[in-house]
């Protein structure tokens, strides 16, 4: 596989961003009650953290050591403004459902992360690869926690009703827990462990052992 | 020159900081006639959802055909009654609120819905059916825990029975305090009633769920499990604006209108 592809496609699974890198775990417990918002947001960040990787990588040999990460939150925070603009023009009902979230990708450490990690050392194509990467590595898991958590709690999807609930005269008792911010906590715990078990290099060296002490008998 | 130099540092800094506040300020300028159409809409919808005349989500042009069936009147609240001088379509009455030669001061014992100071006048809409009067909504705000929300009252003909609640904005903290803008919570409201025969507001959201045995149940709501600060902001701003501060005098015009016409 080429270089350009690895780094698109390892985010995805190998060093997904939040369940290798355990980043971004706050928008995505916010966010996914409903995939609408859970897909809006992805298509949020991904715009960000193109951006963002690329203009901080294009200008990464001018950047000064001891501002760099002003620098950074300055292009990331502008970047977020203009994108929460742009939503509260063209998609005004779904950005007062997102709320502070947009404005807070600010403060995801995804893109921080990225800008650090990878775009200060990388050249722009690069740097933009890595950052869609990264970006649907995000979104993946949003989107699958979303899903589960739209139609186990609310039995629909998209607001598309799928199963008949039981205060429409349905069998369906949904799920509240999926609307609380725990169950996604459950769900991208559940992803980890599926992830460590097909991927058994992403498991960590644990950090210590306990040791048997064979001791003499006290009494 | 070295990149770690004071120079280079500044100049960055500098070139930075000029780049992305004209991007920011650009998209700002740009896009600003478009949002606001989109929060006129929404507050309009908002309006009408209050009302019973429309479903959430109801298209721009539904919206904007029912807003034509809609009466829009400014009032002035000390003394209830129209006043025909000003132009409800341009009347901004968040503005009117703020500036001090069309606004006053509240004291604190009269400001229970916490918003410092009120419009000389506010924008009232008159729901009418073959020229009877069949309702009407009226604007109320007031603190919650963290924002001020922003809604509307719709009352039945009768002046008293609340027809519907609506918020169209508010600040409250995600899954608690903005449950205040949750249909379901909402939808406890129409059928309630908000003020009792003499015209004073009674109604109130309750902490820990009204008593269904109690003499007031009428005007009671339950509250909001979590968010009893966001509740009773809620109780305060409907008891200020129904209350003799807010449209009490014009409801009281209206009412006896009302009865001369009958």
């Amino acid at each position: 596989m080429s270089v350009d592809k690895r780094i698109v496609l390892d985010p995805l699974v190998d060093t997904n961003p939040i369940t290798l890198q355990m980043l971004g775990i706050c928008s995505a417990l916010a966010v996914t009650t409903s995939l609408a918002a859970s897909l809006l947001m992805c298509l949020a960040l991904t715009a960000v953290l193109v951006a963002s990787n690329a203009s901080i990588s294009l200008i990464r040999k001018q950047i000064p050591t001891n501002i760099r990460i002003i620098v950074q939150m300055t292009i990331i925070a502008s970047l977020v403004i203009v994108v929460d603009q742009l939503l509260r023009a063209y998609a005004f009902d779904l950005s007062k459902r997102l709320s502070v979230f947009v404005g807070l990708i600010i403060t995801n450490c995804i893109v921080m992360g990225r800008a650090e990690a990878f775009a200060m050392k990388n050249p722009v194509i690069p740097s933009m690869l890595d950052g869609l990467g990264n970006a649907l590595g995000y979104s993946l898991v949003l989107i699958v926690v979303a899903v589960i958590r739209e139609f186990f709690g609310t039995g629909g999807l998209l607001g598309y009703q799928l199963l008949p609930k039981v205060t429409e005269g349905g069998w369906y008792y949904p799920n509240g827990l999926m609307m609380l911010a725990p169950s996604a906590f459950f769900i991208i715990g559940l992803m980890i462990w599926v992830f460590r078990t097909w991927k058994p290099a992403q498991v960590e060296k644990p950090e210590y052992r306990i040791s048997h002490v064979h001791r003499t008998e006290l009494s | 020159m070295s990149n770690d130099s004071w120079q280079k540092t500044l100049l960055v800094a500098l070139v930075l900081c000029l780049v992305f506040s004209v991007l920011v300020s650009s998209a700002a300028v740009v896009l600003r006639p478009t949002q606001e159409a989109n929060q006129r809409l929404d507050v309009q919808r908002n309006l009408l959802l209050a009302a019973g005349l429309a479903e959430a989500g109801a298209p721009a042009d539904l919206v904007g055909e029912l807003m034509g069936s809609v009466e829009a009147q400014i009032i002035d609240l000390d003394s209830g009654t129209q006043n025909m001088d000003v132009d409800p379509d341009t009347f901004n009455s968040i503005a009117a609120a703020r500036k001090p030669n069309t606004s006053a001061a509240l004291d604190s014992e009269a400001d229970i819905a916490r918003i410092k100071r009120r419009a000389n006048m506010a924008k009232v809409y008159l729901l009418k059916k073959d020229g009877q009067l069949t309702g009407v909504v009226l604007p109320v705000y007031g603190s919650g825990l963290y924002s001020t929300m922003y809604g509307f009252i719709a009352l039945d003909a009768d002046l008293r029975t609340v027809r519907g609640l609506k918020f169209y904005e508010q600040g409250e903290t995600a899954g608690l305090g903005a449950e205040v803008d949750n249909p379901r919570w909402l939808a406890k409201w129409p059928g309630k009633m908000a003020l009792d025969e003499t015209g004073v507001p009674r109604v109130e959201v309750v902490k820990g769920g009204a008593n269904p045995s109690s003499p007031m149940i009428d005007y009671q709501v339950d509250g909001i499990s979590g968010a009893t600060m966001t509740s009773d902001g809620v109780s305060a701003l409907l008891q200020f604006w129904l209350g003799p501060n807010g449209f009490g005098p014009y409801l009281a015009k209206l009412k006896a209108q009302q009865m001369e016409a009958s």
